[in-house]
């Protein structure tokens, strides 16, 4: 069986990791900046599959489980808000919501 | 007991001004003015009867004490005692507390009730401050005095108060922290040395210190107790708290406020470190006379009546540190004389400038004039005060100006005669005060009252005071003389002896 | 008798008060009453006191009265005490005598003035003060007595206080000698510091055991007593007050501003001769300043054309002399000098008070002119003064006293030919002002109507002071003429004798003739250019005429010289530091406290993107940190 080196692994994690970033930042719509963040929680999970396969510990998947799940949640919420928000102001440029802190 | 009673009486006054129903002005006023002349009779009659003199441990010449345990674990103790300076303060407190109670009964028509409860709150801590020989004790009154203060300036001032209550706020507190930071120190080494911990004036004031721990204990007092005395560099919150302030806060701030921190000075600041004073008196002289100057022109500069009123307190000021640090029993004496004097003499201007700023409605002195003719009683008691405040022999600013250089002229001439130009830069900031206001044509064409009765009384006694002042100081300089030669053991006799 | 020294200056202080306190509800001829009376009641104790003083003289040929300890502090007693002796003695029956006089002829001059309690009160404290001043045992009483009159000074000149030119006046004569008052105060804490007390007797004998003659602290202290009397007498270089002080009223100039108390100057080098016999330079510089004092003032006085302010600068001038007399050590000669120049100056300035008002205010000299019908008794009472400023030999009392200080200067160890020729040339200027005021204001024709001519009360007051004018000057004869000099033997019990070369009697009486001449020549200088006026326009039209009219005219220019100097560099510093510069850091501080916080509330923008961002950031360096470190 071949294996991966975790370097490897490591490394694409982080290329996701700053793909995603990259994405909530530059993006200006909201539902783009949402995916952007799966992509970051994605990445983090690969990461700790990784590191579990490396030391051989059950964390690393149930850590990532864990993330799955809540990623899930965090989506249906932050849909949930988006369509609100879209419905209430017809937009979804981020820059543009600057009254969260009113 | 009876120093309790001058600290309680007043705090009864407070309390019962207080709940005085809303709408009974009368009472409010009435009960304040009677807090107070029962004060001053308490302590008028203490320095006629001349109570015999005890004796504490560390030296002193104390009439009377009260000592009770407080903070036991701590070291803190309910500790007053009076001696001779604190008599003659704590008169001057009662008579200005007074004054200032009559001369709001116009001035003040707002929130009566808490006004005057902030100002027998505000006389209550002054008095303790002057009364506590327990050093944590002196600092609960001393953060005390603040609050009431900030109310009355911040309440009831004139248009920028709120700057000026806050500027007054913080540079006040920030000397406070030096001086709870300097007195933490002393506790803790005194505590260290002895075993013993303790807050105790006199227990403190044996304390031995390394002189670079001694300077910077002592500076922390000095830099707290300067900021109060309002001298140059540190008088940045004077003007602006003095003019902001309504006409009582501005009698309190100058005749009180700035008393205590020349009280501090003589009482903690140089007994406490007696080598690191010596060393650092050149330059607190230094300030003292810079203070006289600089002071003295800044006053001529301005334009606001109020404000170059509140300029000659730091003018006089300099001259209290000055005699403070001239390291003689003279100059102390004379600077004791400086502080009751000015106390009089700038919060009866204050009083007058109030007066006439709330008549004609300005307090720019370029649209003054020729008042003499509308108001000769007011005019005449302006000239008085301007005369005194310019050192008029006869009148008892002269006799304390004259005694601190007197004492400064033996250390140093050159200083004595520096500071000797302030009868000049004086005269010239008072005659034009006065001759702005009261001389020249009256371009805008006032009418206006002349004193009421209740101020041309509260005048009638204020030059009384100032004349008595200058022409028997005996009667302020005999009951103060034991206290000031134990604070201030006299060096002249060592230079005398060396002519 | 003696014992009752302390009412003399009780009596006029007591007037004061009751004016101040009931003035504004007592009639006018009751408050004259009181202030007029008190000053009376003031001479007439004086008198007595003088009379029992010369007939029964006291031990030591002194009497003191102390009251009470003034400022009871430590290693410091100044005591409330009073010194009678004969220079005191002089001094006061002068000072009360011709102040009631004064008095009396202002009672009649500011009728009608609505200040006019008010001007009796401060005229009565004014006295008091001066009273005060003259009979001090210590220095810091007399400094009492010294800012006492200076304060009534500045009262006074403000009197007409609608006119900010007057309050300007005011402000002025007070601040200028406030620079003396400054010196003396110095000059107190040397005496104190280095003798161990300030009552004059006994600093001056403690100074004479203690001090080398020449020593830095004689030098010093003579130095700084010299600058309080140039200030309060108007002497170089502080002189500038007093043309300016005529702007009060009349009797206000007379009293205080020429037979009072611009001659207190004089009383304090005299009261503390022993420090200027210790300092025998700065005595030089005081004959030297009294000198050219005298020359300079009596050049601008040529030329004024207010009638007030020739007056002042001759009095300048004239205490000039006595500055000269002094300086040469000739004591009583400027004891003596100053009691006639008290009662030929006041009797100037009164009857040019009653030239002023009888021409409606009008001050102006060449708008005056052909008085003499007019105003005939005025007329007689102004010549007698000005014959007697002047000098006129043997029949006025100005002689006798100039011509003692001339022969003084002459004689006198420490004098010399310079100060003599100086003094000489100035009787000659004297002569010539004073009589060019006399035939401008009383000859010629009539140019303005007179109104009001002085009654009773002014008139008497002229007269006795013309007596005085004219025979005051027969208690101190010449030995030449007459060996008869009762009050120099009465000074010198107090003051020490002027030691002099013996110059013989022949040379003596012809210095008087020199001296009286040159009056004369003055007199006839000054009639010839008012017969000849078209010779004066010449003279003027001239560049160098024209030039230093204009000089004379303002006082050599010396007010122009201090504004810029010193006044206007004040005041500009005082504007320029208007806000205070040390607020500044405060300020500054503050501001930066202020823009922290608004740059703080940037970041608080709401979006969410600069949120993420600074995460992201604060991230990246957290983690730089952690792998670089």
């Amino acid at each position: 069986m071949i294996t991966v080196p975790i370097e490897h692994v490591i490394l694409m994690a982080a290329i996701l990791f700053s793909l995603g970033l990259t994405g909530v930042l530059a993006r200006r719509n909201v539902l783009f900046i949402l995916l952007s963040i799966e992509v970051m929680l994605n990445a983090a999970g690969i990461a700790f599959v990784a590191a579990g396969a490396r030391w051989a510990q059950a964390d690393g998947q149930i850590m990532f489980l864990f993330i799955l799940t809540m990623a899930a949640a965090e989506v249906a919420v932050g849909l949930a808000i988006i369509l609100q928000y879209y419905r209430h102001t017809g937009t979804l440029d981020v820059d543009a919501m600057g009254g969260g802190r009113r | 007991m009876i120093l309790v009673w001058l600290i309680a009486v007043p705090c009864i006054g407070a309390l019962l001004a207080g709940i005085s129903p809303r709408g009974r002005e009368l009472r409010c006023r009435g009960v304040t003015i009677a807090a107070f002349a029962i004060n001053l009779a308490l302590t008028l009659a203490l320095w006629i009867m001349h109570p015999a003199v005890l004796r504490l441990a560390g030296g002193g010449a104390w009439f009377a004490e009260f000592d009770r345990a407080w903070i036991p674990s701590l070291g803190i103790r309910f500790h007053l005692a009076l001696d001779g300076l604190s008599l003659v303060l704590i008169a001057l407190t009662n008579f200005l507390g007074l004054m200032a109670a009559a001369a709001s009964w116009r001035d003040i028509t707002e929130k009566v009730r808490f006004f005057h409860v902030n100002l027998l709150w505000m006389a209550a801590a002054v008095i303790g401050v002057f009364l506590a020989v327990d050093l944590f004790l002196f600092y609960s009154f001393w953060e005390l005095m603040l609050v009431p203060l900030y109310f009355l300036i911040g309440i009831w001032g004139h248009e920028q108060r709120l700057y000026a209550a806050f500027k007054f706020f913080i540079f006040t507190q920030a000397s406070s922290l030096l001086m709870l930071l300097s007195l933490l120190g002393l506790y803790f080494i005194h505590g260290r040395a002895t075993g013993v911990y303790t807050f105790d004036y006199g227990a403190l004031m044996g304390t031995a210190l390394s002189p670079g721990t001694g300077m910077w204990l002592m500076l922390g007092f000095f830099v707290a107790f300067v900021i109060k005395l309002a001298a140059v560099p540190l008088h940045n919150w004077l003007p602006d708290a003095h003019t902001q302030a309504p006409t009582a806060g501005s009698v309190i701030l100058a005749g009180l406020v700035l008393k205590v921190g020349a009280y501090g000075l003589i009482r903690f600041a140089v007994p406490l470190f007696p080598a690191a004073s010596a060393q650092f008196a050149p330059v607190a002289m230094g300030m003292g006379v810079a203070s006289i100057l600089y002071g003295a022109i800044l006053a001529f500069a301005q334009t606001d009546i109020k404000r170059l009123v509140a300029y000659t307190s730091v003018s006089h000021m300099g001259f209290v540190l000055l005699g403070v640090y001239a390291g003689s029993t003279v100059a102390l004496q004379g600077a004791v004389m400086v502080m009751l004097a000015h106390g009089i003499s700038t919060s009866a201007l204050f009083i007058l400038v109030g007066a006439l700023s709330e008549r004609i409605g300005t307090r720019e002195m370029g649209r003054m004039g020729g008042l003499w003719a509308a108001a000769p009683r007011m005019s005449g008691s302006l000239l008085v005060f301007a005369l005194a405040s310019l050192g008029l022999p006869g009148f008892g600013n002269f006799v304390g100006e004259f005694l601190v250089l007197l004492g400064v002229f033996r250390m140093s001439a050159p200083l004595a005669a520096v500071a000797a130009v302030s009868l000049i830069t004086a005269a010239i900031y008072s005659l034009w005060m006065f001759q702005r206001a009261c001389h020249g044509p009256n371009s805008e064409g006032w009418v206006i009252p002349d004193l009421s009765g209740i101020e041309a009384a509260i005048m009638a006694g204020m030059i009384s005071v100032t004349v008595w002042l200058g022409i028997y100081p005996g009667a302020v300089l005999n009951v103060t003389r034991e206290a000031l030669e134990s604070l201030r053991p006299d060096i002249t006799s060592a230079v005398s002896s060396k002519r | 008798m003696l014992s009752l020294l302390w009412l003399i200056p009780l009596l006029p202080l007591a007037g004061f008060l009751s004016i101040v306190l009931g003035g504004g509800r007592m009639r006018g001829s009751m408050v004259a009453l009181i202030a007029v009376g008190v000053v009376g009641l003031s001479a007439a104790m004086a008198a007595a006191v003088a009379i029992r003083f010369i007939y029964l003289p006291p031990a030591g040929n002194s009497f003191t009265q102390t009251l009470w300890t003034w400022i009871p502090a430590t290693g410091f007693m100044p005591e409330i005490s009073l010194r009678l002796d004969a220079l005191s003695l002089v001094m006061v029956t002068v000072i009360t005598f011709v102040a009631f006089l004064i008095l009396l002829y202002s009672a009649e001059f500011m009728g009608g003035d609505e200040g006019y309690a008010r001007f009796f009160a401060w005229m009565d404290l004014f006295v008091a003060s001066m009273l005060v001043l003259v009979l001090a045992d210590n220095f810091l009483l007399l400094y009492l007595g010294w800012e006492g009159v200076g304060m009534c000074s500045f009262l006074l000149i403000g009197f007409w206080y609608r006119d900010s030119a007057n309050a300007r006046a005011a402000r002025k004569a007070f601040i200028v000698t406030r620079i003396g008052d400054a010196a003396f105060v110095v000059a107190l804490f040397l005496i104190f510091t280095h003798l161990g007390t300030l009552t004059i007797q006994e600093a001056a004998a403690r100074a004479s055991r203690e001090w080398p003659v020449g020593s830095g602290l004689a030098v010093a202290a003579a130095a700084l007593m010299l600058a309080a009397a140039v200030g309060k007498s108007a002497q170089l270089p502080l002189q500038t007050w007093l043309p300016d002080a005529m702007a009060g009223p009349t009797p206000v100039s007379a009293l205080i501003h020429a037979a009072t108390m611009v001659t207190a100057g004089v009383y304090l080098i005299a009261r503390a001769n022993a420090f200027f016999t210790l300092a025998p330079f700065v005595q030089w510089l005081v004959a030297v300043i009294g000198a050219v004092t005298l020359l300079l003032a009596a050049f601008a006085a040529l030329v004024q054309c207010d009638i007030k302010r020739v007056l002042a600068y001759s009095t300048m001038s004239q205490v000039g002399y006595m500055f000269l007399a002094l300086g040469v050590g000739a004591w009583s000669a400027a004891i003596f000098h100053f009691m006639v120049h008290a009662f030929f100056k006041s009797l100037l300035f009164l009857g040019a008070g009653a030239v002023i008002m009888a021409l409606h205010e009008e001050h102006d000299i060449f708008a005056m002119g052909g008085l003499r019908r007019a105003l005939p008794g005025t007329f007689w009472a102004f010549l007698i003064g000005a014959a007697s400023l002047a000098a006129l030999p043997v029949v006025t009392a100005g002689f006798y006293s100039k011509d003692l200080i001339l022969l003084c200067d002459w004689t006198s160890k420490s004098g010399s030919v310079w100060l003599w020729a100086a003094g000489l040339a100035g009787a000659f200027l004297t002569a010539m002002y004073a009589f060019r005021l006399v035939f401008i204001v009383f000859f010629g024709e009539l140019r303005t109507k007179p109104g009001r001519k002085p009654g009773f009360r002014m008139g008497a007051a002229l007269a006795v002071l013309a007596f005085f004018s004219l025979s005051a000057g027969f208690i101190q004869i010449p030995p030449d003429i007459v060996n008869f000099s009762p009050l120099s033997e009465l000074l010198e019990t107090s003051l020490p004798r002027l030691s002099a070369v013996s110059v013989g009697t022949q040379t003596e009486a012809l210095l008087q003739a020199v001296a009286g001449l040159a009056g004369l020549a003055g007199i006839f200088f000054a009639w010839f250019f008012f017969r000849h006026p078209a010779l004066v326009e010449r003279l003027v039209l001239t560049p160098l005429g024209s030039a230093f009219r204009r000089l004379w005219l303002e006082g050599w220019c010396f007010d122009r010289a201090y504004d810029a100097l010193f006044v206007r560099p004040y005041i500009r510093l005082a504007e320029i530091n208007k806000d205070d510069c040390i607020d500044l850091l405060n300020r500054t501080l503050a501001r930066a406290c202020e823009s922290m916080h608004y740059l703080l509330i940037g970041t608080q923008n709401g979006r969410v993107r600069q949120y993420a961002a600074a995460v992201t950031l604060g991230a990246i360096v957290i983690i730089a940190l952690m792998v670089l470190l």
